[in-house]
């Protein structure tokens, strides 16, 4: 089994989804001396930190200044190096869009974008700093690969495979340590989604609904599809890690076979992976979906566990949602 | 092959000049047939882009790719006509192509794009990235410990009111990029008007000195004066370097010389003949064609 077996008990393991980060930023730096960092002023807050320690002349301190950020890596990358930029996701991609459209995709360089400190979850700092748009700002561009890991291994796993590709691409990271998910043998490839975990329900026969969520709030998808079993709906959970592009066979798999979905993202409804999943069904297999995130709206302070619950991304919100997909299916 | 050594003979100042002239005369031939696109700044510095390409720069057009080639950074992608005739009359590709400029499948597009035009270091047109791109190579470089190779940038007024701009000049000024050579065209204008009366630029100098660069000033008409001060700037130590090129908008057809409402419109067909007759024979120093 891909899932660790820890994650349904009261005190799952956990670990920041940016620490596997830079662990998998100091082992691409190994594997590969082209491999170069940039930072914004948040070398520690990204975990940055890890490369700069063992890599020091292939650091690179840019100060406050995010499109500098990106443009500077374009060159670098121009020149035959494999820039990592990091920064928060608000103003990486936040603030440099264009400069990442312009001097990174539309050149095609492989350029790797980390944005840290993504979705509502980052608490207490307040909505200028919780990217929720970030998914849909980097998914709409040409070139780009947009990969938001689940946990720290996952993150890891993802930071190494990227250093690999010669393509741009970004990578969403969360604060907050998250739980462990994934195990460390859990194939991970650019592109390919897992069907993460099917309850006892889906296993005898119950094909109710699929829950197809992205990022550390999977963890949610998977109380929600644990939670379910009781009731004996049928449900599986498949993590879609990479959302551009999409594991499009997989998506119209599980819709085949389970006739509804529900989408989970801790990013606006509007453009993340919802959005991503809809316009492949819609092309594909039209079924229900019903779309789990933040309608509309920017965050606030809070604690992480009563902003998911205040947003509606929490199991309870999942729950009902897989109810009303299965509904719609009559 | 390397550019032919330096010698600042007459001759050699001459011969440049003539080819400055033809370059002029194929970015009013090109803008005509293309219907639109921007006059001013490529007529502007058509003598800076021949020193470049045919005096100045490591560079050969038979291996466009040759990794040891100088690069150059086109940060003001509007003035794209004069790189894409100096790239043709350099022998990268045949002059005939310059009429395909902002024509459908062409690879000259209207903003210079590597997908298409792959021989270009970049692709540009959104003011304000271009000397951080080149500060990037330049920083490659610096990283890599390799010294023989220079990265050119070559900016606009304009674009120094962009912040990204002034966030590159901060950090190349940081690294010490001596191995970076920006040169602005400083032409005092903008598509609503004067820079002055837009957004004051001066104490120009001063700005790029505050950040730590050496900063050179030119007459951007002026071959030698061109080659002597890029010259110069590649032999500094220690800082990245500036040259503010003054030039004249719309240089060589004294009917669009120094005016703003040239910066961004093409010539229709009696203007490109007023300019072409103007340019073929110096402005009327000469009386007949045939240079």
């Amino acid at each position: 089994m891909m899932l660790n077996k820890n994650i349904f008990s009261k005190t799952p393991d956990v670990s920041p989804i940016r620490k596997g980060f830079g662990e998998g930023l100091a082992l691409a730096g190994k594997e590969d001396t082209r491999v170069v960092g940039l930072c914004a002023d948040l070398t520690e807050s990204t975990h940055m930190s890890l490369f700069k320690e063992q890599f020091p002349k292939r650091f690179i301190e840019v100060g406050v200044a995010e499109q500098n950020l990106a443009t500077v890596a374009s060159g670098l990358a121009a020149m035959g190096k494999i820039p990592f930029i990091t920064s928060y996701a608000m103003f990486s991609p936040g603030r440099n869009w264009e400069q990442i459209r312009t001097t990174i995709a539309y050149n095609d360089r492989p350029v790797k974008i980390a944005g840290s400190h993504a979705g509502i979850s980052v608490g207490p700092d307040g909505g200028t700093h919780q990217a929720i748009e970030d998914i849909a700002l980097m998914r709409v561009m040409p070139n780009m690969t947009v990969v938001s890991p689940c946990d720290a291994i996952e993150a890891r796993k993802a930071t190494l495979a990227l250093a690999k590709t010669d393509k741009p691409a970004y990578i969403r990271l969360s604060r907050e340590k998250t739980p462990i998910i994934t195990l460390e043998d859990t194939p991970f490839e650019i592109g390919k989604g897992s069907v993460i975990y099917e309850n006892d329900a889906s296993k005898k026969g119950h094909k109710d609904v699929a829950i197809i969520a992205t990022g550390p709030i999977l963890f949610q998808a998977l109380k929600a599809a644990y939670s379910l079993d009781q009731d004996r709906v049928g449900v599986v959970v498949v993590n879609i890690h990479t959302i551009k592009p999409i594991d499009q066979k997989l998506v119209v798999k599980v819709a085949q076979e389970y006739k509804s979905v529900v989408t989970v993202e801790e990013h606006q409804v509007s453009g993340g992976l919802g959005s991503a999943v809809c316009e492949v069904l819609a092309e594909h297999e039209p079924v229900p979906v019903e779309l789990v995130g933040i309608r509309d709206l920017f965050g606030q302070s809070g604690t992480p566990d009563e902003l998911i619950k205040h947003y509606g991304l929490d199991a309870e919100s999942i729950i009902e949602a897989g109810r009303r997909a299965i509904h719609r299916k009559k | 092959m390397l550019p032919p050594f330096l010698h600042s003979t007459d001759e050699h100042i001459r011969s440049l000049e003539l080819i400055a002239n033809r370059i002029r005369q194929s970015i009013i031939e090109m803008l005509l047939e293309a219907g639109s696109g921007h006059t001013a700044g490529p007529l502007g510095m058509a003598d800076i882009f021949t020193a470049l390409y045919f005096s100045l720069l490591r560079h050969d057009a038979k291996r466009p790719t040759w990794d040891d080639r100088d690069r150059v950074v086109l940060s003001n992608g509007h003035i794209c006509p004069v790189l894409y005739a100096t790239l043709a009359h350099a022998g990268y590709f045949p002059v005939k192509e310059l009429l395909t400029l902002r024509k459908f499948g062409s690879r000259l597009q209207g903003h210079p794009h590597r997908e298409f035009l792959p021989i270009l270091e970049n692709s540009s047109g959104p003011l304000g990235s271009g000397l951080s791109q080149a500060t990037g190579m330049a920083l490659a470089d610096k990283i890599d410990g390799i010294t023989h190779r220079y990265v050119y940038c070559l900016m606009s007024d304009g674009e120094l009111q962009e912040g990204n701009t002034w966030e590159g000049a901060m950090l190349a000024g940081k690294e010490r990029l001596h191995n970076l050579v920006a040169i602005i065209d400083r032409n005092n204008i903008q598509i609503d008007g004067f820079t002055e009366d837009i957004m004051p630029l001066e104490p120009l100098r001063a700005k790029w000195e505050a950040w730590n660069w050496n900063v050179l000033e030119v007459d951007g008409h002026d071959m030698e004066d061109i080659i002597t001060k890029v010259n110069q700037a590649k032999s500094s130590y220690g800082k990245p370097n500036m040259i503010i090129a003054h030039t004249i908008p719309g240089k060589g057809v004294p009917e669009f010389e120094r005016k703003f409402e040239w910066h961004g419109k093409p010539p229709n067909k009696e203007e490109a003949a007023l300019a072409l007759e103007s340019l073929r024979s110096f402005a009327g120093q000469i009386q007949h064609e045939g240079q």
